[in-house]
């Protein structure tokens, strides 16, 4: 495989950052709140800058949906290695409803376009935590996909991934082209340096409309509100390990 | 109104999430039918058949069928949605479940809701976002609706009582585009980390793979499983399948026992509808405090094999 990777990286608050619910139950607090690549999207991209270096593939092309600050993502991406970017722009209310069908989409018709082989994706993003993207963009392009990656190695035209599945973790091969997913231990995403952040700065950033790509972003899904969690009251504490046992076996737990 | 569940196993055992979707999908009203594909589940068969609340089960074997793979099964669920018209198509929010669904989904151009806590009612379902520091209350107007449930958050249906009648569906076609080469996983005779009643977790405060000894020897008094926090994971000092946390395993046992986990976010995400929480920690100051219900400031070396001792009286 000699080919073209998209990678997708999304725009999201800050992993470090405590989340706020916003007092009118219409969703979280986002404005003057620090936002960062999200991390499995690091992971993806780190895994394409590597195949790259490796002279696996060609090219690596970080794509990301939503408003101008997407942009700032998508340099980030550029700094670790990829070669340019596509900002697709959403804004308003359509990013208001941007769910991961309406990106997977928008993924599926960009790798047609840039003839892409491979699409490696972050297995989710930390704010809507659905784990979709990634599986439903391979349903849409009818590729296999290599969902949860731990560990991805190029055979000829095919991939072979090894996931993480919950008892341990399971080794699968794959033709290409193909969707991978990277969970954690996929590896270590490196920092960008100063002088790549200024290398970045010059590489192409091409913008598209979802409509430019024939999409129509309808959702049919409607968030009714978004509540805190309930909140744990905070126990007792014990002195000693005796203590902690008698309660336990007062409580019935022991 | 009709549910299709479709059930994880490995040909031999149902595996427990699927009795966690199957009482979710009782909820909804309506028939619950379970698609078994598998390629010798005659043994699954059985035993989901007897399962509470369950009507009809469909069976679909073939070779292709090995390993789960979700290219040679979201054909087959496509073709049974095609012949039953489901109303909602559901499984375990496990990696089984998470990498199926959403691809039969997008195959019919449906968004998935991933996780759910909560049914409100057929077509609006809560879920946690960002860790699970937010709620999210959301309204589903899909003529299917597509979830994976979260399995601490149903009980399991029983076990005995039920007596659905069987139906053999026609193999799909194979993909052959991927191949399951094979599967590790971690043996312990220890219970099941999301099944147990009592979980022992072990954080960075270990400070090794070895004194995990220590948890394990604890863990043996009780029946319970031993999990991790992901900085224990991390360090290297157990597998990645031992981890609690928003991205490892969603844990609620009746006890939960924290040593030496300082309760990051992403931890307390996995594990804090347990009954009741126990933190060991030296650190008075450490988040994990703030969630349980008992918490010892001590030494994990001298508490836990005291602890363990104190077991034996």
């Amino acid at each position: 495989m000699s080919g073209r990777v998209l990678v997708g990286v999304k725009r999201v608050i800050d992993y470090a950052v405590k989340i706020r619910v916003k007092p009118d139950n219409s969703g979280v607090v986002t404005d003057g709140v620090k936002h960062s690549m999200n991390p499995f999207c690091e992971i993806a991209v780190e895994e394409a800058v590597k195949m790259k270096e490796k002279k696996l593939i060609k090219e690596v092309v970080a794509v990301s949906c939503g408003p101008q600050q997407a942009q700032e993502t998508i340099r980030t991406a550029l700094a670790m290695g990829a070669d340019r970017g596509i900002h697709v722009e959403v804004s308003g209310k359509d990013f208001d409803l941007l769910g991961p069908l309406q990106v997977s989409k928008i993924m599926a018709a960009l790798a047609k376009k840039e003839d892409a082989q491979l699409i490696i994706l972050g297995k989710q993003a930390i704010d809507g935590d659905c784990n979709q993207t990634g599986q439903m963009t391979a349903a849409l392009l009818d590729w296999p996909q290599g969902t949860f990656a731990s560990e991805v190695s190029l055979e000829g035209d095919k991939v072979k991934v090894v996931r993480e599945i919950d008892g341990g973790l399971e080794t699968i091969r794959i033709n290409t082209p193909a969707v991978l997913t990277a969970d954690l231990r996929l590896n270590t995403p490196r920092y960008a340096t100063l002088p790549n952040i200024m290398k970045a700065k010059k590489k192409k950033i091409e913008k598209v409309k979802p409509a430019d790509l024939g999409l129509d972003m309808t959702s049919r899904l409607e968030v009714l509100r978004v509540d805190e969690p309930p909140q744990r009251l905070a126990g007792v504490k014990v002195e000693t390990v005796a203590d902690l046992v008698a309660k336990l076996r007062e409580t019935g737990r022991l | 109104q009709s549910t299709l569940v479709v059930a994880e196993h490995n040909n031999e055992k149902l595996t427990p999430i699927t009795l966690n979707a199957i009482t979710a999908a009782s909820k909804l009203g309506g028939d619950v039918t379970c698609l078994v594909a598998g390629t010798n589940c005659a043994q699954v068969v059985e035993q989901i058949s007897k399962v509470q609340g369950v009507k009809k089960v469909l069976v679909a074997q073939h070779d292709s069928y090995k390993g789960s793979l979700p290219e040679e099964l979201t054909p087959l669920i496509l073709e049974t949605q095609k012949q039953f018209n489901f109303t909602h198509i559901c499984a375990g929010a496990s990696a089984f479940g998470k990498n199926l669904l959403p691809r039969v989904a997008a195959k019919l151009d449906v968004a998935p809701i991933s996780d759910i806590t909560e049914i409100k009612s057929p077509d609006t379902f809560v879920r946690t976002i960002y860790a699970g520091n937010a709620l999210s209350t959301v309204k589903c107007n899909e003529s299917v609706k597509i979830f994976t449930v979260r399995g601490t958050s149903f009980e399991a249906a029983e076990t005995e009582g039920g007596s659905a009648t069987c139906e053999e569906v026609a193999a799909s076609s194979p993909a052959g585009v991927s191949e399951w080469l094979e599967q590790s996983l971690s043996k312990s005779d220890r219970p099941d980390l999301t099944s147990a009643k009592v979980v022992v977790s072990g954080g960075r405060g270990l400070k090794s793979g070895e004194n995990f000894k220590l948890l394990y020897d604890l863990a043996e008094k009780m029946n319970a499983a031993v999990g991790a926090s992901r900085a224990a994971v991390d360090a290297g000092y157990v597998p990645n399948d031992m981890q609690v946390g928003q991205t490892g395993k969603i844990v609620a046992p009746e006890l939960y026992i924290a040593v030496g986990i300082s309760g990051a976010i992403q931890h307390l995400a996995g594990m804090k509808d347990s009954k009741t929480i126990v933190a060991i920690n030296k650190d008075p100051e450490a988040p994990i405090f703030q969630v349980a219900d008992y918490g010892l400031v001590a030494d994990l070396f001298k508490a836990v094999p005291e602890m363990t001792k104190a077991l034996d009286q």
